[in-house]
């Protein structure tokens, strides 16, 4: 978390220029093949390596929501989203307009579409899947884990699939589970909501918001697993593929602006 | 009519005139902060004892003084005769009362919308030299201002911004001259130190950090790569009177993260260099990152101090370098005497009997990114080390972080990036820091006080046996200069990108440190 606030503040841009074209002259089945290359290793962290999402937006759509055209998909790579996670990069204009690119044929690539029934999957959601103890769909659900209300625009299918079945891997930092023993030998689990040297901040399980000074703590330790559970055997493969096809619809109060 | 009175009792204070012997004999006048580090040898300790450790946990906000810029707030403020000097973003400077922090005079510089700054536009600090104060543009001049109304005196084009380049240092005013660096390392500029004259600006030497054709060294540049080899010169270096030597640290060659296009060992870029303080000219070098492809500028601040080294009593200077590598060299010379890793690092084997790293295969930056520590930030950076000439110990906040690299294009166009690469953090790898207590002339540690993010602040040691700074979440702390306990601490809120200095006002001692948007002073209730 620190390095990447770290990339974002030493190497901070301000918008000087913009490319001078108006579409991406870097089209070729080399400048795709370079595109890609430069994607799995610097975008692929956060979006997936085919897209499909993360931490980051889910690529792999026909239009993305925030790059109508090339020359915004090429500022959003220079210069980052403000207020986000999507930081600016240092790579060359060429570069850019590679990875953009590539970044468009991911569109037309299937990444395990959804083929289930979102109405029963919505079912499962509120019902057997219990996934609102947890998220939060609107103002519906828990605080526990990251809010669903626009995930489908955020990950694709096949990223929603693998999160339910495995969902350890990449927790986001904001949603580590802390595990806290006070001297008087309580404890108290949460997720970690701000930590520094000398305090560490928590949202408990039944919601509520705690702050800790760490002197008054016999020991405290981070979970680096993911407190969300496998749905791999408790749901049935065919509602795991309404569940997917209900989260994958789900796309915010805007049409799927975050 | 009290502000008045008030403003004329600092303005007749004032007549006294910072002459270089004044900045010789800094000690003599603890009262006063009267360049960047507070003496030249860049030791940045206060022997003022009032707040110490069996006190500190009474200090109090005394004033707050804050910017109107978002910018991130760099400075290390001057006290001299009753009057602060705040450099604040862009390049712009504020005379304060030191007991009230109202301010007394303003100078501020409009900036053309197109400036080419890396990381911020930023400055570190002033200079202050007879009665005029010297500041250094993110526009790249120097200017010099009146130190009683913050008129201009004269303002010189250091070079050209639209080229990349910048100043965000603070200058160093020695004898008659204000010696100054410029920024520019990820625009491919040609680095340079310049030493102007104090009284007219005009220019009395200039040292290009990459030699041009027929120097020596130039034959470290693969063809023409010279002419954009960077090597910034953006941290405020030390001067020694006996040698009458300037020592001051040099930044990335450029591009930072692509070395095939200039193969060679990249002289003088992340190096340490040895100037005639009348001349310019190089006395000795020495390169601690040949060929860097990891943006790890030498811009940390040299420590000079005499030591002890294998028996044999010598005149030292310490360089904790951001390559995670900790040096001592002779200053007089330049001899390599000691080199040991002071933080995690896997990109050399080690340091060989003349100090040169020994790399370890496959930590290039490449297209799929390579982990490699320590991080691109380093384990240490612009901002400053103290040394306690009380406990004796050299004290670094130390960052244990690495980073992916990344190799990329290098299309260079006048004026525009040229970094040839890039860097992220490695998922899933926690980063962490310290203050470390390092014994100077051994590297051995005697203390370390871990901090839960790597810092980007500096320290300040006091004759009152503390160690103050902050930790990236703008905790300002005092530590026990002897031992490491924390013993006092105050959430600022923000973050922090300074170095803090202590100073008198009316017989009371006080901490400065700029944190968030505003510049904190702290002193006994």
């Amino acid at each position: 978390m620190h390095g990447l606030w770290l990339t974002v503040l030493l190497f901070q841009q301000q918008a000087v220029d913009v490319p001078g074209f108006d579409s991406n002259p870097f089209t070729s089945p080399s400048d795709l093949a370079q595109g890609e290359k430069l994607y799995l290793g610097r975008c692929a962290g956060c979006h997936g390596p085919r897209g499909d999402g993360g931490k980051g937006a889910n690529l792999a759509v026909p239009t993305l929501s925030r790059a109508a055209d090339d020359k915004t998909l090429w500022n959003i790579i220079r210069y980052g989203v403000p207020d986000t996670e999507m930081p600016s990069s240092l790579m060359a204009q060429r570069e850019i307009w590679q990875v953009a690119a590539f970044v468009k044929s991911l569109g037309a690539i299937q990444s395990g579409a959804a083929s289930g029934d979102p109405k029963r999957g919505e079912a499962v959601t509120r019902g057997k899947g219990g996934c609102l103890q947890c998220h939060a769909i609107g103002s519906d659900g828990g605080r526990m884990g990251p809010a669903l209300t626009d995930i489908g625009a955020r990950s694709g299918p096949g990223h929603l699939r693998a999160k339910i079945v495995e969902p350890q891997g990449d927790v986001p930092h904001t949603f580590r589970l802390a595990s806290l023993r006070g001297r008087d030998g309580k404890t108290v689990s949460g997720i970690r909501l701000n930590e520094d040297t000398f305090s560490i901040q928590i949202r408990d399980m039944t919601g509520g918001l705690r702050s800790y000074w760490k002197k008054d703590l016999a020991d405290w330790k981070m979970e680096k697993r993911s407190p969300m559970p496998s749905y791999k055997g408790k749901l049935s493969d065919g509602e795991i593929d309404d569940l997917v096809a209900y989260l994958a619809g789900l796309r915010g109060a805007k049409g799927g602006e975050r | 009519m009290r502000t008045a009175a008030c403003i004329l009792a600092a303005s007749a204070a004032l007549s006294a005139q910072v002459t270089h012997e004044r900045l010789l004999d800094a000690a003599r006048e603890p009262g006063n902060w009267m360049t960047y580090s507070g003496n030249f040898a860049g030791h940045r300790f206060s022997p003022l004892t009032q707040v110490n450790d069996a006190n500190v946990s009474r200090l109090k906000v005394a004033w707050v003084y804050t910017t109107n810029s978002l910018q991130k707030f760099e400075t290390t403020p001057l006290v001299i005769d009753g009057v602060m000097y705040v450099s604040e973003p862009p390049s712009n400077v504020v005379a304060l009362d030191t007991r009230t922090g109202r301010p007394l005079w303003r100078y501020r510089r409009p900036m053309p919308p197109d400036i080419r700054v890396c990381c911020g536009q930023v400055n570190r600090g002033v200079a202050a030299l007879g009665d005029s104060i010297f500041i250094g543009t993110v526009d790249s001049y120097l200017v010099a201002l009146d130190a009683k109304t913050g008129a201009v005196r004269w303002e010189t084009k250091v070079n050209e911004y639209k080229s990349g380049y910048s100043v965000t240092v603070a200058p160093l005013a020695l004898k008659d001259k204000v010696v100054i660096g410029v920024a520019g390392g990820e625009y491919g500029i040609r680095g340079h130190l310049d030493a102007y004259d104090a009284k007219s600006g005009k220019l009395a030497w200039r040292f290009y950090t990459v030699p041009g054709p027929g120097e020596p060294g130039h034959d470290t540049w693969a063809g023409d790569s010279w002419k954009r080899g960077s090597a910034g010169t953006w941290v405020t270096g030390a001067y020694d009177p006996e040698t009458d030597l300037i020592y001051w640290g040099t930044g990335n060659p450029g591009p930072d993260w692509n070395g095939e296009v200039r193969k060679g060992d990249n002289l003088y870029s992340d190096s340490i260099v040895a100037l005639d303080a009348n001349s310019g000219q190089l006395k000795w070098h020495f390169q601690f990152t040949p060929h860097d492809v990891h943006d790890w500028d030498a811009t940390e601040v040299p420590v000079l101090v005499d030591g002890e080294v294998r028996g044999q009593k010598r005149k030292l200077v310490i360089f904790p370098n951001r390559n995670a590598f900790y040096y001592v060299l002779d200053r007089v010379s330049g001899q390599f005497l000691l080199g040991k890793a002071y933080a995690k690092q896997t990109w050399a084997k080690g340091l060989d009997d003349n100090g040169k790293p020994i790399r370890l295969p496959g930590t290039f930056p490449s297209i799929q990114g390579t982990a490699v520590w320590p991080s691109v930030a380093g384990a240490n950076n612009w901002y400053s080390p103290s040394y306690s000439p009380k406990t004796g110990l050299l004290y670094i906040n130390v960052r244990e972080a690495g980073s992916l690299y990344f190799f990329g294009e290098a299309d260079f166009k006048l004026g525009e990036q040229y970094n040839g690469g890039g860097f992220r953090a490695i998922p899933g790898e926690e980063e962490w820091g310290a203050v470390r207590a390092f014994r100077p002339a051994t590297g051995e540690v005697a203390w370390e006080h871990k901090v839960f993010s790597p810092p980007y602040a500096g320290l300040l040691s006091t004759g009152g046996n503390l160690v103050f700074g902050a930790t990236s979440e703008a905790q300002f702390f005092a530590l026990n200069a002897t031992t490491g306990k924390e013993l006092y601490r105050f959430q600022a809120g923000g973050m922090v990108r300074s170095n803090p200095m202590s100073y008198l006002s009316g017989g009371k001692q006080y901490v400065a440190m700029a944190m968030g948007n505003s510049l904190y002073v702290f002193g006994l209730e």
